[in-house]
């Protein structure tokens, strides 16, 4: 499948990551590269089989339903590009 | 005693207790010879204060006796776990300057023993690499050149610090991570033991995430006794870690007796690639015949989804990762971009993650984003985790039938040299993973075991695989390939 500076794009937006106009062309071409490889699970019979979903075994641990942690404003906030008053600080959201 | 540097964990545990060293002085001779090896690019975080403090405390325990083996042992630490107030950056330019206010359970579990921390190791970011190069420190060097050729050689990635500071002798052992051979290949490059254990073994939490489903952690380490003795420290149920497994865990260690006979070795027909090196040939032939001699019995096996391996890993691995690392996001740790006059919040993700990711983790976000993206989602997510449910089923027929290890090559070839990839096309490099990958997407323990080198005197290894949580009786062939090969060689100081 070969994959046009279009999707590039919107995949780039899709990410959060900004890509510049000139180097969407050079994305495209290695997303290509990349799902051409991927490409060979078609020829694999996967009829009847089930996505794996846990490769052990194993039901997950149930536990009681009640606080373990918190009360730990400072440390949450302590590596924030950006914290006042004990919030994250974030550009405007609402217009 | 000379050389305290190029003591193993079992040789200084033992000299510790004997009162003829002490982890005080081996750590000061590690310290040392860490300033001295700068060249390397193998510790990027030093921490001496706290690895004298450590010291000193494991002394006061192994003096008091009954302290646990890994006391008073100086580590080096994969840049990927979270230590407490010390930078853990994943080699990433987005988490600059995170300090992390809590510890991973690995580590802690490593500290509450009495292991001395080094400083952090380097890395390919976010542990996506095979050859150290996407770091943001720049390259770790392999210790090893080819015969008199100077050019730098990578250590494989992406555990490339730990494995060039434990071949190094810059520490006695060092963490790694392992998602699709990150502990193993670069293990087998420079000439030591590694060991991904089966998934659940250990706890994944504190440790920077890349792909949760195939993520383990494992001892990197001079040999397979070593191996064995950190896996024990590093095992165990985590409740903050729901795939761990609540199971006991047994002393490994014991499990070392060197008997191998009646137990049947598989040799999987389909690891044996097309325009694979004569040298990778025989070094597997002569492993075989090894284990042959020591009483197994050598049967031909056959995985036949294992062609599908790679690129199933590279649809599930990008995928978890798009998802897992959505969360740098330049809001509650790390960098963000200097914005501009308008900038709103989009903006502000956009341009962070374009600063803060390199080349090859924006690539594997951008590519688990599209497979993972409405429309391509049961085409290419779910159709690889169902070869995933089949490359696993291979592997359970196998072991029903009888098998109890299986012994392939670690690696398609010997360490290559730093920047001769850099012009392949991204798959050329994912074909390092070609013989690893399979064991994360079926969840096996795995060890590479240094057993040979090529012409040029470059270490080559072997890989065994092993029944899942039997990783004492895996260490024990490891353990009986190891004695065989009697591997032993050094890189000749250059750094």
């Amino acid at each position: 499948m070969s994959i046009d500076t279009e999707t590039a794009r919107r995949v780039a937006k899709l990410a959060r990551i900004k890509v510049e106009d000139d180097a969407l062309p050079a994305l495209a071409t290695e997303f290509s590269a990349i799902l051409g490889f991927i490409e060979q699970l078609n020829e694999v019979d996967v009829e009847g089989v089930e996505p794996m979903t846990s490769v052990t075994p194993q039901r997950l641990k149930r536990r009681e339903d009640v606080v373990t942690d918190g009360n730990q404003q400072e440390a949450v906030l302590k590596n924030a590009p950006d914290a006042r008053e004990g919030f994250f600080a974030v550009p405007k959201v609402v217009e | 005693m000379s050389d305290l540097t190029k003591l193993t964990i079992a040789g200084a545990r033992d000299a510790m207790r004997k009162g003829e060293t002490s982890s005080a002085e081996i750590t000061s001779a590690c310290l040392t010879a860490i300033e001295g090896a700068e060249a390397l690019g193998a510790f990027v975080h030093h921490t001496p204060e706290i690895a004298q403090d450590q010291a000193a405390a494991a002394d006061v325990r192994i003096k008091a006796g009954e302290a646990p083996d890994m006391c008073g042992i100086p580590l080096g630490i994969k840049d990927l776990f979270c230590t407490k107030g010390v930078p853990s950056q994943a080699a990433s330019r987005i988490l600059e300057g995170f300090r992390p206010a809590y510890e991973s359970t690995i580590t802690s579990q490593l500290f509450d023993a009495g292991s001395v921390m080094l400083g952090k190791l380097n890395m390919d970011e976010f542990a996506m690499g095979s050859s150290n190069e996407t770091s943001v420190y720049g390259n770790a060097v392999n210790p090893w050149r080819r015969g008199n050729d100077d050019a730098a050689l990578t250590p494989g990635g992406s555990s490339g610090g730990s494995a060039s500071a434990v071949a190094a002798d810059l520490c006695l052992a060092a963490t790694g991570t392992d998602t699709g051979g990150s502990i193993r290949q670069p293990a087998a490059f420079v000439g030591i033991t590694g060991l991904k254990p089966t998934y659940g073994r250990v706890s994944r939490w504190g440790i920077v995430a890349f792909a949760s489903s195939l993520d383990q952690a494992g001892p990197m380490t001079k040999d397979v006794r070593d191996a064995a003795i950190m896996l024990g420290a590093m095992s165990g149920h985590d409740p903050l870690d729901s795939t761990s497994a609540d199971i006991p865990v047994p002393d490994f260690e014991a499990a070392l007796t060197g008997d191998i006979r009646g137990k049947t070795i598989g040799i999987p027909k389909e690891y044996r690639m097309d325009g694979m090196p004569a040298e990778i040939e025989q070094l597997w032939a002569d492993g075989t015949a090894m284990l042959k001699d020591a009483g197994a019995r050598i049967v031909d096996i056959s995985l036949p989804h294992t062609k599908y391996a790679l690129p199933a890993y590279y649809v599930i691995a990008p995928a978890e990762a798009s998802s897992n690392l959505a969360r740098y996001d330049g809001v509650r740790f790390g960098h963000r971009a200097r914005l501009a006059q308008g900038d709103g919040i989009t903006e502000m993700y956009e341009k962070t993650r374009a600063e803060g990711f390199g080349p090859e983790v924006q690539r594997r976000v951008m590519v688990g984003t599209y497979v993972l993206s409405a429309g391509f989602y049961d085409a290419y997510y779910n159709r690889a985790r169902r070869v995933r449910a089949l490359i696993k089923q291979d592997f359970d027929t196998v072991f029903a039938d009888g098998i109890d290890a299986i012994l392939t090559p670690a690696t398609p070839s010997a360490a290559f040299g730093l920047g001769e990839m850099t012009d392949a096309d991204p798959i050329q490099m994912y074909l390092n993973d070609v013989f690893t990958v399979t064991v994360n997407l079926a969840g096996l323990p795995g060890i590479a075991v240094p057993t040979g080198q090529d012409k040029q005197g470059l270490p080559l290894g072997l890989q065994l695989i092993g029944r899942p949580w039997e990783e004492g009786e895996l260490l024990n062939v490891a353990y009986s390939l190891e004695q065989s090969a009697g591997f032993v060689a050094k890189p000749a100081k250059w750094w």
